[in-house]
């Protein structure tokens, strides 16, 4: 949200310093714009630092007020500076302040107004709409694959079947949760490996998996079912048409206030898969989706063909980045 | 006589699981496994050697899809009856019923095994060609070839050119040549998006073209009495003719690259 509100700004200014440059030239739109950015970034940074430990306490009042309490933090910074201003020599002019106070209102308008819409546009029952549309769906491939290798163990291995029918309950007590209550990643690491146990099961040594664990980075908070439907993902797509074992692997790197996953499964060659049926691009697109939704701009899915740097065979890498919530909770996604 | 059955599934629970069930049915049903098949090419070598009278395969497979196999299996001295296995897939079972071929689907109950055993016992039949490659999805990974009674399989991504003669198609893999009986038309609808037709009797795989040169001698003009172009294949050092007709398509796609 920062990031919006301090690029929506500085798009402003550019406007701004552009309608003043007449005739245009390169140097006087540049010189303009600094002329502008002197005044408009002290404000404006100040002014981000001063909002942001208050928007948990705006939060719970209406929404006018709140906007009043924006307006008038505005209206301190702007004077606050003619202040200090005037204390460097500046003459401290009223006229010029009230000046300045409309320009600020006519900025926070259209920031507040873009932030409007935006939240329209992602309203709760668009949002949900959307979040349906996009909860994460197991394949039934998996489901009646993986059931018809419990099946094969109940008469000689009756323990094992157990094991995997509690691990496919846990799996869609997740998969069919009403409310989607954001996770500790540790939960949804061990709710992702009970899903490759299952897959390993039926798939045995073709598949082997390595997980790489920075365990500073277990505490956060994500949203659930990020981790799962790539990990399937890897397995439909690097697994199961391969016709020689492959490997996946699974790293979790805590990087300061980022954590980064990462998923690498091979690249196979002259892939069967039919075209048309459940893409690897669909799991993609809803986990990024999800992504956006809970984190706006401040997470990333980064997906594409790479190379094992050491045997150069062809892999597919997908990779989150995501900012390291501790506490807060992110939006519940529900479902319908 | 019992019934011959070959298993052919990717993975070993499925596989497990069937010959439970088959021993479930072998009351009502009495019948024989001979084996069991990991991938296509393993069953091929299994029905080459042991001639099975059925054969129960899953669809998705990597390499080669059931219905590939199937396809493969006919070419063989005794090709045997064959029952699809699918987890789930729409598409298969709808093209399933459209071009009557037996399937099953996963989780396989006993009852309706031993239906689909009785039904295509009664029928002993291969199932046809046109039917199976109507319910494919997409083309094969590979042709098969009959080879002093033995069936080769040939990657598509390793040929070259398909070239059809007097009565057989050549096909051109950088390392040799084979002699498969099927149409050119029929090969230029499956395996379109791969090959392009430079000539009424030749198609060349899209990627393989490196450029083109015209041909030196006079002979090689064509009817009209212009220059005769031929292209140029990396792999292997004959060149093949471009007919005026495919010129302007075929001359596109270098342009392209």
């Amino acid at each position: 949200m920062t990031l919006r509100i301090l690029l929506l700004v500085n798009l402003l200014l550019a406007a701004l310093a552009l309608a003043q440059t007449r005739p245009f030239s390169f140097v006087g739109w540049i010189s303009n714009l600094l002329i502008g950015a002197a005044f408009v970034e002290p404000v404006l940074i100040s002014s981000v630092v001063l909002l942001c430990p208050l928007r948990v306490f705006l939060r719970r009042y209406s929404y006018w007020l709140s906007v009043a309490v924006i307006l008038g933090v505005e209206f301190l910074v702007t004077a606050g500076l003619h202040l200090l201003l005037r204390n460097d020599g500046m003459e401290f002019d009223l006229a010029l302040v009230i000046h300045d106070w409309l320009v600020v209102t006519l900025i926070c308008g259209v920031v507040l107004y873009y932030f409007y819409l935006r939240e329209r546009a992602f309203s709760p029952a668009i949002a949900e709409a959307r979040l349906q549309a996009l909860q994460a769906r197991i394949r039934p491939h998996f489901l009646f694959n993986s059931l018809t290798a419990v099946l094969s163990l109940i008469r000689t291995e009756p323990r094992q079947a157990e094991r995997t029918l509690e691990d496919l309950a846990d799996l869609f007590r997740v998969l069919l949760r009403e409310e989607r209550r954001a996770v500790k990643l540790d939960e949804e690491i061990s709710l992702c490996k009970r899903y490759l146990d299952i897959e390993s099961l039926r798939l045995g040594e073709r598949m082997q998996v390595e997980w790489r664990i920075d365990e500073s980075a277990l505490s956060i908070t994500i949203p659930p079912l990020i981790l799962q439907p790539l990990a399937e993902n890897a397995v439909h797509h690097g697994i199961e048409p391969n016709h020689q074992p492959g490997l996946i692997t699974l790293s979790v790197l805590r990087r300061g206030r980022l954590v980064e996953i990462e998923i690498v499964n091979p690249r196979v060659e002259g892939n069967t898969r039919p075209p048309g049926r459940a893409g690897n691009q669909m799991a993609l697109d809803n986990v990024r989706e999800r992504l956006a939704l809970h984190y706006d701009v401040e997470a990333r899915l980064d997906a594409g063909p790479a190379q094992d740097p050491v045997t150069g065979a062809g892999e597919y890498r997908v990779k989150i980045t995501l900012p390291a919530h501790e506490q807060e909770r992110p939006r519940v996604e529900r479902r319908a | 006589m019992s019934c011959r059955l070959l298993i052919v599934d990717d993975e070993a629970p499925a596989r497990r699981r069937l010959r439970e069930l088959l021993a479930d049915c072998a009351g009502e049903f009495p019948h024989q496994v001979v084996g069991e098949a990991a991938h296509g090419a393993e069953a091929i070598t299994f029905v080459e050697r042991d001639t099975p009278d059925l054969v129960i395969a899953d669809m998705q497979m990597p390499r080669m899809s059931g219905i590939e196999l199937a396809r493969h299996l006919l070419k063989t001295p005794k090709p045997p009856a064959v029952i699809f296995v699918t987890a789930h897939d729409e598409y298969a079972v709808q093209a399933f019923e459209v071009n009557a071929l037996d399937y099953l689907m996963k989780p396989v109950r006993a009852d309706r095994l031993l239906a689909a055993l009785k039904k295509s016992a009664g029928r002993a039949a291969p199932p046809d060609d046109g039917a199976l490659a109507k319910s494919a999805p997409g083309a094969r990974q590979q042709l098969s070839i009959s080879e002093r009674g033995r069936l080769l399989l040939v990657p598509v991504a390793d040929v070259v050119y398909l070239r059809a003669e007097l009565k057989y198609i050549t096909v051109r893999t950088e390392a040799r040549e084979f002699l498969l009986e099927e149409s050119l038309v029929h090969l230029e609808e499956e395996f379109g998006e791969r090959f392009v037709r430079v000539h009424r009797s030749a198609l060349v795989a899209r990627d393989r073209i490196t450029g083109f040169e015209r041909a030196a001698a006079e002979a090689d003009h064509d009817a009209e009495g212009g220059p005769q172009w031929q292209v140029i294949l990396a792999g292997v050092t004959e060149r093949l003719p471009v007919s005026r007709r495919q010129w302007s398509t075929v001359k596109e796609l270098v342009k392209g690259k």
